[in-house]
């Protein structure tokens, strides 16, 4: 398949990305990864004129903590999540999440950015962000701004990104002591989306209540779900095999998925409920170790 | 139609370089203008993974990716496995394992592998099984290609082995 034709451009800096951008508006598309845009272009389901390409952007790819912050540059690579040892050791939720978005190959290339700022209910990331109470720096022609992850999805691949801004970092609170978080999908097949998947991240207090929880959901509504009436239902209070259910009914409730090809509501909102146990059950046990 | 762009990479240690129009493929680079048709077309969607080659030392999927954004990288493909006329052990493997049957995916799932062994010389079946995730076989059921990649790694160890000897 051959994409349509359009102009290329390669800026050097942010600014002089910004500059296209505001020179050719809605006409113009930012090229990160790749992975969703170019399959996107491919099937000329969009056919910008003007392609921005923000890989030759130097010092937009980091994983680092600083200020009380987990910082994510925006052009970090799924491959470089996967393989850091910051992630590894002390974010598993997100380590849980870059594993199972498509494959080897996509991940090499795919960024967090993109994932995030592409606006996909079917993506990986939203969900976990919920659930991590994260911040997207925004930058644009008036400099930089934080948008909270909550009001960042506005719906089917839109988000509060101005046409002139670009996604330059995510910030995480660093959690605190007795967090932890976990990711669980199903998906068909390797490098599907998922049928639907529940980002969990737990804080507990010394006596093993839960003082802080983030619920997310991939891929049963028309934006990424923040699970709050779970999320409610379980802060300041011990998580017994009673009340585990009980939360993960209220998250099935939350979600509003659609039939498809992956199968009929009913299945999915029974299948949010199984991994949302799940995915409370590991994060609440990664929380205690 | 946009105006054209020169590439310019290094592809199995050659340097190749090409005027084309920027939303020309990778893929369609590797075999059309470079005419290196070992990479291969599979499902043009970025599943199937046959198209996979190594960009700066990494594996991608060259149908999603421009020849543009290659500009100035490393390419290496499947031509590049052969040395001094000899198989490489990946190729040498699968051959002996019988790690393909019509070998359409195999030039992409020798690119993952050999990607998989250069960060991972030991592989668990595990590892391996994860390493070709994204490369579908539609005729091994995968079982030979995890033994080909197995006899690949002992005797990449074994000749590590011996060239530390002959230190």
């Amino acid at each position: 398949m051959i994409p349509p034709s359009f102009e290329y451009f390669q800026p050097s800096t942010i600014p002089e990305a910004i500059a296209l951008l505001e020179e050719y508006g809605d006409e113009a598309k930012i090229l990160s990864g790749g992975q969703s845009l170019i399959p996107m272009l491919k099937l000329r389901l969009a056919r910008p004129a003007y392609l921005i390409d923000i890989n030759r952007i130097a010092g937009l790819s980091y994983i680092k903590e600083d200020g009380g912050f987990l910082k994510i540059g925006g052009l970090t690579r799924e491959g470089e999540l996967e393989a850091s040892p910051l992630i590894a050791a002390k974010y598993p939720i997100i380590l849980d999440t870059t594993r199972v978005i498509a494959d080897p190959q996509v991940r090499n290339l795919a960024t967090v950015g993109g994932n995030l700022a592409h606006g996909d209910p079917a993506n990986d990331h939203p969900a976990t962000m919920l659930a991590l109470g994260a911040q997207i720096v925004a930058t644009g022609p008036r400099g930089a701004r934080t948008i909270r992850i909550e009001d960042f999805f506005l719906s089917l691949f839109s988000t509060a990104l101005e046409p002139g801004e670009i996604l330059t970092e995510i910030r995480i609170p660093i959690p605190p002591p007795r967090s932890g978080g976990s990711y669980f999908k199903l998906e068909r097949k390797v490098g599907d989306f998922a049928t639907a998947a529940v980002a969990a991240q737990v804080t507990v207090d010394d006596k093993g209540a839960v003082q802080n929880v983030g619920v997310g959901l991939t891929n049963v509504g028309p934006k990424p779900l923040k699970a709050g009436k779970a999320e409610a239902l379980l802060r300041g209070k011990k998580v017994d095999a009673a009340l585990l259910p009980q939360a993960a009914q209220l998250a099935a409730d939350e979600a509003q998925p659609s039939s498809d090809l992956r199968g009929p509501a009913e299945y999915k909102k029974a299948l949010v409920k199984e991994l949302a146990k799940r995915a409370l059950s590991r994060a609440l046990e990664r929380a205690r170790s | 139609m946009a105006k054209k762009q020169m590439v310019r990479v290094r592809v199995n240690g050659r340097e190749r370089q090409a005027e084309v129009e920027p939303r020309l493929l990778l893929v369609h680079f590797i075999r059309e203008v470079l005419q290196l048709t070992g990479t291969h077309i599979g499902c043009d969607t970025s599943h199937c993974g046959a198209c996979t080659v190594l960009l700066n030392g990494k594996t991608v999927k060259s149908c999603t990716v421009f020849a543009v954004q290659a500009d100035g990288g490393e390419l290496f493909t499947v031509e590049g496995l052969i040395k001094d006329g000899q198989l490489h052990p990946l190729q040498e493997g699968f051959k002996e394992e019988h790690g393909l049957q019509c070998g359409f995916c195999t030039p992409g799932m020798l690119m993952s592998c050999f990607s998989l062994l250069e960060h991972n010389p030991n592989p668990s079946e595990e590892d391996i099984r994860w390493g070709i995730s994204g490369n579908l076989c539609r005729c091994t059921g995968y079982q030979n290609i995890v033994r080909a990649v197995q006899f690949a790694a002992g005797k990449l160890s074994h000749e590590k082995k011996a060239q530390g000897a002959l230190k």
